[in-house]
């Protein structure tokens, strides 16, 4: 039995009630529907803003992290008066503030192997927003299990990708991505970066297959796969079908219940200590402070050049990661030697291949130029 | 001709090329022809034995070469070939001011061999 709709609803909900295809009936499903959005960044923004403008009865909303100024340039849900806050709660006021007549469930705490398919377990269908490969593969294997559509968004840079992974009338995201790229085969941290409107383009189409699959109109992108890149301002699409050799949704399955994705992926899918490369490899900001006021010290930068308009090091080598491999003849091993980047990640890789290669007088500044700004040289901008 | 569309990710590695014009009357040829062009790209594209790595996705018009005939599916002039590459992102790598990300794999591809296999 459907719920029905009060005077005020039919008012709010008047321009959808207009469209044959969602109609009173249709409003009335979307008010009774439920819907989980894992992460609320830059995709789980427009989707969890117009999934609640729909009237859509329930949204939950997972995360764990909170708003950080360097957010808001594409995660619009949040605001420079919620900077600081957690981010559920920054997103759940914006949401019943558009729409005071849906049920807002936040949950605050990463999505894991402990607790996902009990959040996950009452709502009708779930949304993927995640950043990382094994929470990806995590909200895909809970949807398999639970028999719930996985609407999939993901982004880079200009680059998006959307399709409805329903693993009971198609394929899942393993069968067209059985496994991560291994941890050995990763991208320099310097690829990253989105461009603000992106999540905006790629997060309304997620919020637009979801609207379909609820209301059960139209033809969701079951075993199909957007592409889509801004710069060209192109939309391919392609077939996807069932993997028959799939581990979670083939005949012969036999991944049967939740497994250790940062195992299985190889890498950390939550925040950990901030750029670091052990504690016998680090030098904070700090003590490098006052090492290079007695000591010569070989600075090497291994950002990107155009990230080096933003800040720099005076004196500092620059020597972009992925290059580094190529141009080792430039340093000299027998010389004190310190690595940098923005956060101390990339860096963290580059003294992992340097000492593959021999140097063994290496230090990686922890937390990076940005730890620097922060804690040496307040002049310096952070990003 | 037969063409060769490059995700944003790797074409870093094609001068920024979107679209590579290729030689070859299958994906195996194309592949080389492409990868010939721009060597850079191999790593990304195949593993130490030179087989394709398995999370590279290649598809012919709308089909998966793994539902056609794998690296063997003919390919014919002009058609249209797109390499898609495993997404994670959202939100950048490094991670933002003040939550940085210790690991980050937004692509399913790397620009620098893992140290133990450099050869430097």
């Amino acid at each position: 039995m459907l719920p029905e709709l009060s005077r005020d609803e039919i008012l709010r909900y008047s321009r959808h009630l207009l469209i044959p295809e969602v109609g009173l009936e249709g409003q009335r499903k979307l008010k009774n529907s439920s819907a989980l959005i894992i992460g609320t960044g830059g995709l789980g923004s427009p989707v969890a803003l117009y999934l609640a403008a729909a009237g859509i009865g329930r949204i939950g909303l997972v995360d764990y992290d909170t708003v950080d100024s360097s957010n808001l340039q594409r995660q619009v849900i949040h605001g420079t008066s919620t900077v600081g806050k957690l981010k559920v709660e920054s997103a759940r006021d914006k949401l019943l503030d558009l729409n005071p007549g849906i049920q807002v469930d936040v949950y605050n705490e990463p999505y894991t192997s402990e607790n996902a398919l009990r959040i996950a377990k009452d709502y009708d269908i779930i949304l993927d927003g995640t950043d990382n490969f094994p929470t990806r593969y995590l909200t895909n294997d809970v949807a398999v299990f639970l028999g719930k559509p996985n609407v999939y968004a993901s982004i880079y840079r200009f680059d998006g990708q959307v399709s409805v992974f329903y693993a009971k009338e198609g394929p899942c995201y393993r069968c067209l991505f059985p496994e991560p790229p291994p941890p050995g085969l990763v991208p320099s941290c310097a690829e990253g970066g989105v461009l603000g409107v992106l999540p905006g383009t790629i997060g309304t189409l997620q919020a637009t297959e979801a609207l379909k699959v609820l209301l059960g109109i139209g033809e969701p992108l079951i075993g199909k796969l957007l592409l889509y890149n801004a710069l060209d301002m192109s939309f391919d699409f392609v077939k996807l079908k069932k993997n028959p050799n799939c581990r979670v949704c083939g005949p012969n399955a036999d991944i049967k219940e939740l497994i250790d994705y940062e195992a299985f992926c190889g890498v950390p899918s939550h925040d950990h200590e901030e750029g670091s490369a052990g504690a016998n490899w680090d030098i904070t900001a700090p003590e490098l402070a006052e090492r290079v006021k007695t000591n010569h010290l070989k600075l090497v930068d291994v950002r990107e050049p155009h990230e080096l308009e933003i800040s720099k090091l005076p004196d500092a080598k620059n020597i972009p990661l992925g290059q580094l491999a190529a141009r080792l003849s430039e340093l000299d091993s027998a010389e004190e030697m310190v690595v940098f980047c923005k956060g101390g990640t990339r860096s963290a890789r580059a003294l992992e291949l340097l000492v593959s290669a021999g140097f063994k007088k290496v230090k990686n500044l922890k937390g990076g130029i940005n730890a620097w700004a922060k804690e040496v040289d307040q002049n310096l901008p952070i990003y | 001709m037969p063409v060769l569309r490059i995700p944003t990710p790797l074409r870093a590695y094609t001068n920024g090329q979107s679209e590579v014009n290729v030689n070859g009357s299958n994906i195996s040829d194309a592949l080389t022809d492409l990868t010939i062009q721009y060597p850079a790209l191999k790593p990304h594209l195949f593993n130490e034995g030179g087989d394709l790595r398995p999370f590279v996705n290649l598809f012919v018009g709308e089909n998966n070469i793994k539902d056609l005939q794998g690296v063997q599916t003919p390919i014919r002039d002009g058609e249209k070939i797109m390499l898609i590459p495993s997404i994670a992102g959202g939100r950048h790598c490094e991670g933002e001011a003040r939550s940085n990300i210790p690991f980050c794999y937004e692509i399913a591809s790397s620009p620098i061999p893992a140290p133990r296999n450099d050869g430097v």
